[in-house]
Order: C-alpha cells, then structure tokens, then sequence
C-alpha cells in the first residue's frame, strides 16, 4: 500500500472535526477531574470517620478497573436503570471520575508537602478550617503539583481515544469510520496519530516548562 | 521611638503591681507525656496579666509544649487551662478531647510567634498580616488595611509591605510574623524560641521589637528562649523548667544572680559561659 496524498488531504478536514471533539472531551473532562478529585483528595485528608474509608475505596476501585470497562458499564448498563445519556456526554463524565481518582492522589501528595507549620500559623491565627482549606493549604499544595496535573491532563487527551468504543464520535472513531468506508487505514490512522501527537507533544514540552518554573515555590 | 502599639486594653499604669493584677494564664495540674517521656509532670503555673515571663531551661524539657497546650497545638493528657478565666482545656484522665467551641473563643485571646516563623509563603507581608483580620474578626477591609500598615511600620518593614516571604530575610520574616499575631489583637502573646532560627547578626533586630512590645504594652508575654541576658532584661519574671516540672522561678536578678537550684545552677553555667 503506497500513501496517497490526494486521500489524505481530503481527509483532514474530516479528521480535525474530530481532533475538535477529542479537544472537547478532554477540556470537559478535566475540569470534572480537577474539581471532584480535590474534594476527594481534601475529604479523604480530614479522616472523617466512614466518609473517609468510603473515598478510599472509591480511589481503589476507579484506579483498580480499566477505563474501557467503566466506559462500557455507563453506556450499556446505567441505560437499563433509565439513567440514559448521550455518548459524548457519558464518555465525558466516565474519563472524568476515572482521572480524578488519579488526581485526587496528585492532590494529596501536594496537601501532605505542605508543612507542618502552615497548619500550626493557620491555628495559632484562629483560622476557621475553611479558610485554612481554601487561604492556606491548598495555595500551596496546587501550586506544587500544577506539572504533574498537566501531565495527567495529556494522557486523558490521549486515554479518550478509548470511548470510541462507546461511539463518541471522536478523532480515532472518524479515522475508523473513514477507514472502513474507503478500505484505506493507512491514511486515516497515521494522520490520527500525528495529530494527538501534535497537541500532545507541545503540551508537555509546556509541562516541563512549567515544572521548572514551578520549582523553587518556598 | 516606634509609634505606640494598639492592644485591646489600656496601658496598666506604673503604679499597679504584678501581685495585684488578676490571672492571665492558669496551668491547674497538667500532665502531658510522650511514651516513656512525662513532658509535663502535674504542672501547676500561673501567669499574671500583663506579665512577662520567660521560660528557660535544657531542650527536651517541656518548656514548648506549654505554649504549644496554650496554642492549642497539642493536648494535655489531664488537666485544666484557662486563659483570661475562660476553659481552654478541661481535660479528665483517658478521655480524648475534640476541638470545641469554647476552644476556639478561648483561643482567640492567644496569639504565637513560631521558631521558624511560618509565614504564609504565597502571599505578601501585607497579606500575611491582613488575612486572619479579615476573615476572622471581620474588620473592615480598609481599616484592617490601614491596621496592618501600621503595624508592619511599627516592626520596620514598611519598604516590605509587598514582598513575599521568600524575599526577605529570616529576621524580617520574624518580625513580619510579629506583626501578624499583634493584628489580632491577642491579650496573650507566645514566643517560641523566637530567634533560634535567625542567623545571629539578625536575632537583635528581633529582640529590638519584642523589647518594645514588653516595654510598651499591657500584654501578656509567656516567651521560650536560649537568650539569657534578653529574659533577664525584660521578664518580670523567670521560671527555669526541667524533666517536666517547674525547678525554680522568681524575678530575674534572683534566678540569673543568685539561683537557689543545683540544676539552675549548673544549667546557667553551661549557657552562659560559652
């Protein structure tokens, strides 16, 4: 099979249509990822006693069961309890809760870095617990783990590729389907490829970048 | 002369003396251990409002734990405090005490300066000295601003006021810590080894502003500190701890000239012939 470069041009359009909704995802995803797994991360911190142990699990079980799996179940099987969406949307809302029990763990080593003595201050100021929360502690746990965040982000760029299965129309479900209509993968699949890698790639060059900057926070 | 220091009451005139003022702090039969080790043995110690006191005695001793009970910072094993004549801790052999709400008003009185400071990095000077003012005692935003100024001009950094902790050196951090605590107007101030950390030619820059805050205010200074002379220059009174227990206490031209206490003794001899 040689590569036709008049059928790939063609292609691109198509292609980057569904690089957009990958895009899409992605962002969705993240803020889901960013803000549930912080509660979780702050939750599982205060040792509350059942409420804790629960989140644990929680942690355990996402992380403990493949992506692919849990994409499945909420499509196939929540639609049996009435609990019906769109594939977009469930995908979104499956990459999400998968990532935030990674983030939740990002976020708790960045609250555990956080010394000792910012507490005993926050303390010795009478400073409610919410606002220690909130002014204090998570400034700085955030502030220190950003990096690491943002490489979680790029491999959720890449990781939506999986709800394809769940038939989100996203960049590899495009470079498939125009594969099986032109019984030609060759094309589709390599420029899919190129283009994760051509956000991907800058993104955690970005990253590293920030790491470095990032660095001397005390 | 740094503008005068605004606490909550008046300045007590010259003439009342310490005997006749009411009880600031009360340790009533505090015990405190770690495993093996009795941190503080049935402490039983008072504190006089508006005293100075300073605390000495060998590291290890429990001179810290009891700003640290004060502070809220750890828990008695058994035994009562009080500060101003209101419970901070109240606790009975075996139980396990939570944070309350007495606890916390109680604490509102107190205020710490930490050995390593523990200023907020991320934020200014200003900032460090304004958030609790803010959101603790609800203080308008532009007077606890105007607040804040003054006292990070009465310790010296007012060229500072916008610079991050990391920016400035560990005897401005200090004081930049000082003024935080002085901005909730606490009528107990605690000084944990306040210049143990400081390189030395920084430590009297320090001392300087805790000098003035004991000439020139009514508070109540409970202070941890290695510095001899300075204790022995404006405590009211010294109290020299060790093994858990109080060994011997009294004004400080008795404790520093004339110990009655072996261990007094020999500990100030060690410290102070070097």
């Amino acid at each position: 099979m040689i590569w036709d470069s008049e059928f790939a041009l063609s292609i691109l359009p198509d292609l980057l249509q569904g690089l957009w909704v990958t895009v899409q995802i992605t962002l969705a995803g993240t803020v889901i990822a960013m803000i549930l797994g912080l509660v979780v991360a702050v939750i599982r911190f205060s040792r509350l006693p059942v409420v804790s142990q629960l989140f644990n699990f929680y942690v355990q079980f996402v992380r403990g069961t493949p992506l692919l799996i849990q994409a499945y179940c909420a499509f196939f099987i929540l639609p049996n309890y009435g609990l019906s969406f769109s594939p977009m949307a469930t995908g979104i809302v499956v990459i999400g809760i998968n990532y935030s029990a990674y983030t939740a763990e990002v976020y708790r080593s960045g609250i555990h870095d956080v010394p000792p003595g910012q507490w005993e201050a926050a303390k010795a100021l009478n400073l409610p617990i919410g606002a220690t929360w909130t002014r204090i502690i998570l400034p700085q746990a955030v502030r220190s783990v950003i990096p690491l965040l943002g490489n979680y982000l790029i491999q959720m760029f890449k990781d939506s590729a999986v709800l394809s299965a769940i038939t989100v129309f996203e960049l590899l479900a495009h470079a498939q389907a125009i594969g099986s209509n032109n019984f030609r993968y060759l094309e589709p699949l390599t420029i899919a490829g190129l283009l994760f890698l051509l956000v991907s790639y800058p993104a955690s060059q970005m990253v590293r970048r920030l790491e470095r900057r990032l660095a001397p926070a005390h | 002369m740094p503008p005068h220091i605004d606490t909550e009451s008046a300045p007590v005139p010259e003439s009342t003396p310490a005997a006749a003022r009411e009880v600031m702090i009360s340790f009533d039969d505090v015990s405190k251990r770690w495993g093996d080790n009795e941190v503080l043995r049935s402490l039983n110690f008072d504190v006089k409002s508006g005293e100075k006191v300073s605390i000495i005695g060998p590291s290890g001793s429990g001179k810290t734990t009891i700003l640290r009970i004060l502070m809220t910072l750890e828990t008695p094993d058994t035994g009562l405090v009080t500060v101003n004549g209101e419970t901070l801790w109240d606790v009975k052999p075996g139980s396990r005490p939570k944070e309350t709400k007495q606890m916390r008003a109680t604490r509102r009185h107190v205020g710490m300066v930490f050995q390593q400071f523990n200023l907020f990095p991320h934020m200014t000077a200003l900032e460090n000295v304004l958030e609790a003012p803010t959101r603790v005692l609800k203080l308008d935003k532009e007077e606890a601003r105007q607040r804040s100024v003054e006292l990070l001009e009465m310790v010296g950094l007012s060229k500072h006021l916008d610079h991050k902790p990391p920016k400035l050196s560990g005897g401005q951090q200090q004081r930049v810590a000082i003024a935080r605590a002085l901005a909730m107007r606490p009528k107990v101030l605690l000084f944990d080894e306040p210049t143990s950390a400081l390189d030395p030619e920084l430590i009297g820059e320090v001392l300087n502003v805790i000098r003035e805050l004991a000439v020139s205010t009514d508070m109540t200074m409970l202070m941890v500190t290695h510095e001899m002379r300075f204790a022995e220059e404006i405590s009211d009174r010294v109290v020299m701890f060790d093994h858990g227990s109080v060994v011997e206490q009294g004004p400080p031209g008795e404790i520093f000239k004339a110990p009655k206490e072996d261990r007094t003794k020999s500990f100030l001899h060690a410290v102070l012939s070097h």
